[in-house]
C-alpha cells in the first residue's frame, strides 16, 4: 500500500435542523493514498459532498479526525484552512464556478493571487496550466464566450494552477455532454497518471467512475462497499 | 495592487447600476460643494475675524448710532491699540438696491485694524489724501467695470447729503483680499466726508472698529468699555469680531444649520442607494465569494475585497464630485453677487474628502461583514 495522503478516522457529521439532528456521516474510516484516483459515489443525500467539504477543510466534522498530508485540518481555525486549502487544494465544481468578470487567465490566476509569486510568475504558470488543459489560444476568453468543456478545463486549470497535494472534483461532468464529459475525465486521468496528482471525484455517473483506480460507495452516511477498479 | 484587477473587474459586472450609483454620489458632492460655498458666504467671514478686533455697537440694537466722542476714551483704555469709527451707508447704485456693503470708516486706522484688505501703497496714499476717496473690493470693481479714477455716485437713503440727493465718490483703490476668505465685495469710505456732508447725525457713528494688544485679553477689555459707557444715554455693547459677525449673519437665520440639514438628509439618501447597491452586489455574488474562500480567501481577505470596491465606488465619485463642484463654484456666484464671499474652501475640500471615505466605508461595512461570515459550503449550495 502506498503512503496516505488523507486519513480519516471516526468521522461523524451531524447538522442540526431545528430541533432535529440529522447524521450524514456515520463513523467514517478512510484513507486515500498518494497518486490515488478515489471515485465516491452514491445516491443523493448519502454525503457525498459532505464527505468532500470535509477533507477540502471547507467544512469540520461532528467527532473524528482527518489528516491530510501530515496535517490534523480537524483542528485548524478557520483562517488555518484558508491558508491550508490555498496551497494543498485544487477544487472543480459541477457548475465550473468560474468568475464571469474575468477572462480565463484571470480565472486560473485567482489561486496565484494568495502566493507570493510576482506578476510575471504568475503569468507563467497560468500559461502552463492552461497549456495542459489545452486552452492557452482561450486565455483572454470571459466564461460567457467559452462553451460549457472548456469553462470546466478553465475550472481544472485553476484547480492545478498551485500544484496541490489534492484535486477534488464534485461532479465534474454532470452539467457536460457525454463527448465532452470525456474530454474532462481524460484530463483527470491524465492528470493523474502523468502528473501524479491525488484525485477525489464525487459522481453519480458510473461510466465516469470507471476511469478511477478505486470506487467507494456512500448509502446513507456509511461508507457500504469498496472495491477495486 | 494584487488584487485591484479583480475589484476593478467587479466594476464591469452591472456597469449601469454602478454608473447610476456613483452619478447620485457625484450629484451630492456637486451639491455640498455649492451650499458649503453658500455657507461660507453667509458667514461673511466669521472664520477669518481677528481674535484682536472688538466691536463696540449700540446695547440695544446696531441701528442705534453711538457719539463720536466716544472714541478718545476707547482709546485711552488699558490695553486698547487703537480704533475706527465706522457707520452704514446704504446708498443705491444706478437705482437698484446694492447687496454689497457701503461702509464711512477712518481710512489711518482701519487699514492698520485691517491688514488682510490689501490695498496697493499709491492707491493707500491717494485715500487717505482725498477727502471724497473710497475703495471698493475687487468683486464689485468687476462687477460693475469700475477702475481707478471712476467717479461713483450713490443714491443717498437715510444719510441725506446737505444737497441734492446723490453722494460722489472718487474711486481711488480697488483692494484685493489676503485670502480667499476675505470679503471683496465691500465699498469703504471716509467717515469725515460723510461727516461733513450729511444732514443729519453728526457726531454720531455706526459703531467703533477696536484693535486690542492682546487677543487674551479681549473679554475683559470688552466688560470695561461696557462698564465705561453704562447708565449712560448710550449705552454699548461690546464684543468679539466673531460674534458680531455671526450676529449680523443670523439676521437672516441660521443658514448654518439650514445648510447642515441639507446636507444631512443629502448624504443620509445617499447612504442608503450605495449602501443597497453594495448589499445587492454581494448578495447576487454570494456563490463567487464561496469560491473564493473554497480556494483559499480568507475571511479577511474577503472582507478587504468587498470594503475596498465600496470604498473605490465611493472615493471616484466622491472625487469627481468635489472636483465638478470646485470646478461649478469657482465659475460664480449663482445670486450674482449678493454673497460677500462664495468659493468651495479648502477646508471644506478636506470635510468632503473625508465625507467621501467614510461614506464608503459605512456603506461597505455591513455588505463586507456579511461576506466575511459567509460558510463557504453554503454559498456555494446556494449557487
Amino acid at each position: 500500500m502506498s503512503e496516505s495522503l488523507v486519513t480519516m478516522g471516526g468521522v461523524e457529521k451531524v447538522f442540526r435542523r431545528g430541533s432535529e439532528d440529522i447524521h450524514v456521516l456515520h463513523g467514517l474510516d478512510l484513507d486515500i493514498a498518494r497518486g490515488e484516483f478515489l471515485a465516491l459515489m452514491g445516491p443523493s443525500g448519502s454525503g457525498k459532498t459532505t464527505l468532500l467539504n470535509l477533507i477540502a477543510g471547507l467544512d469540520r466534522p461532528s467527532t473524528g479526525s482527518i489528516d491530510v498530508a501530515g496535517q490534523r485540518i480537524d483542528q485548524m481555525s478557520r483562517r488555518e484552512l484558508a491558508h491550508w486549502r490555498a496551497v494543498n487544494i485544487g477544487f472543480v465544481f459541477q457548475f465550473y464556478n468560474l468568475l464571469p468578470v474575468l477572462s480565463a487567465e484571470r480565472n486560473v490566476e485567482l489561486p496565484l493571487l494568495l502566493t507570493s509569486l510576482s506578476r510575471s510568475e504568475r503569468r507563467n504558470h497560468v500559461a502552463t496550466a492552461l497549456r495542459i488543459v489545452a486552452l492557452e489560444h482561450r486565455a483572454g476568453h470571459t466564461p460567457r464566450t467559452l462553451s460549457g468543456g472548456e469553462q470546466q478545463r478553465v475550472g481544472i486549470a485553476r484547480a492545478i494552477v498551485t500544484d496541490p497535494a489534492l484535486i477534488l472534483a464534485d461532479e465534474p461532468t454532470g452539467d457536460l455532454d457525454r463527448k465532452s464529459g470525456d474530454g474532462i475525465l481524460d484530463l483527470l486521468t491524465a492528470l493523474n497518471r502523468e502528473h501524479g496528482k491525488t484525485i477525489v471525484m464525487v459522481t453519480h455517473d458510473p461510466h465516469a467512475a470507471s476511469r478511477a483506480s478505486r470506487r467507494l460507495y456512500l448509502l446513507d452516511g456509511r461508507l457500504s462497499t469498496e472495491m477495486a477498479a | 495592487m494584487r488584487f485591484g484587477r479583480l475589484v476593478l473587474a467587479n466594476f464591469k459586472r452591472h456597469k449601469l447600476r454602478t454608473l447610476l450609483t456613483m452619478l447620485s454620489i457625484v450629484v451630492a458632492f456637486i451639491l455640498f460643494a455649492y451650499l458649503s460655498a453658500i455657507k461660507k458666504g453667509f458667514e461673511m467671514g466669521v472664520s477669518v475675524a481677528g481674535a484682536d478686533r472688538l466691536v463696540v455697537r449700540h446695547k440695544i440694537s446696531l441701528i442705534q448710532p453711538l457719539p463720536q466722542s466716544y472714541q478718545a476714551q476707547i482709546e485711552r483704555m488699558d490695553g486698547v491699540a487703537l480704533s475706527s469709527q465706522a457707520s452704514w451707508f446704504g446708498g443705491l447704485y444706478q437705482d437698484k438696491q446694492v447687496q454689497w456693503g457701503q461702509i464711512a470708516v477712518q481710512p489711518e486706522k482701519f487699514v492698520q485694524i485691517y491688514p488682510e484688505f490689501v490695498i496697493p501703497p499709491d492707491q493707500k496714499k491717494a485715500w487717505f489724501e482725498t477727502r471724497t476717496g473710497a475703495v471698493a473690493g475687487r468683486k464689485t470693481a468687476t462687477r460693475y467695470g469700475w477702475k481707478v479714477g471712476d467717479k461713483i455716485p450713490l443714491q443717498a437713503t437715510f444719510n441725506r447729503p446737505k444737497s441734492g440727493n446723490i453722494w460722489t465718490f472718487d474711486l481711488v483703490g480697488i483692494y484685493d483680499g489676503a485670502h480667499p476668505e476675505v470679503d471683496t465685495t465691500a465699498f469703504w469710505f471716509r467717515h469725515d466726508y460723510l461727516e461733513e456732508n450729511r444732514l443729519y447725525g453728526n457726531g454720531l457713528t455706526g459703531w467703533y472698529y477696536i484693535k486690542i494688544k492682546e487677543p487674551k485679553n479681549a473679554e475683559s477689555i470688552a466688560r470695561k468699555i461696557d462698564e465705561q459707557f453704562a447708565n449712560s444715554p448710550a449705552e454699548t455693547k461690546t464684543e468679539t469680531e466673531k460674534a458680531f459677525i455671526k450676529g449680523f449673519a443670523e439676521q437672516v437665520g441660521n443658514i448654518g444649520a439650514i445648510v447642515t440639514a441639507i446636507l444631512t438628509a443629502v448624504f443620509f439618501t445617499i447612504l442608503l442607494v450605495a449602501g443597497n447597491t453594495m448589499a445587492q452586489a454581494v448578495r447576487e455574488r454570494v456563490g463567487e465569494l464561496g469560491v473564493l474562500k473554497a480556494i483559499g480567501f480568507t475571511d479577511g481577505q474577503v472582507l478587504a475585497l468587498v470594503l475596498i470596491e465600496s470604498l473605490l465606488i465611493s472615493m471616484i465619485a466622491g472625487g469627481i464630485g468635489i472636483l465638478l463642484g470646485w470646478l461649478f463654484v469657482s465659475a460664480g456666484d449663482p445670486t450674482g453677487g449678493a454673497l460677500p464671499v462664495f468659493f468651495f474652501a479648502p477646508r471644506s475640500i478636506v470635510t468632503a474628502a473625508v465625507l467621501a471615505v467614510l461614506l464608503g466605508l459605512v456603506t461597505g461595512a455591513l455588505p463586507a461583514f456579511q461576506a466575511m461570515r459567509l460558510n463557504p459550503v453554503e454559498a456555494l449550495r446556494r449557487e
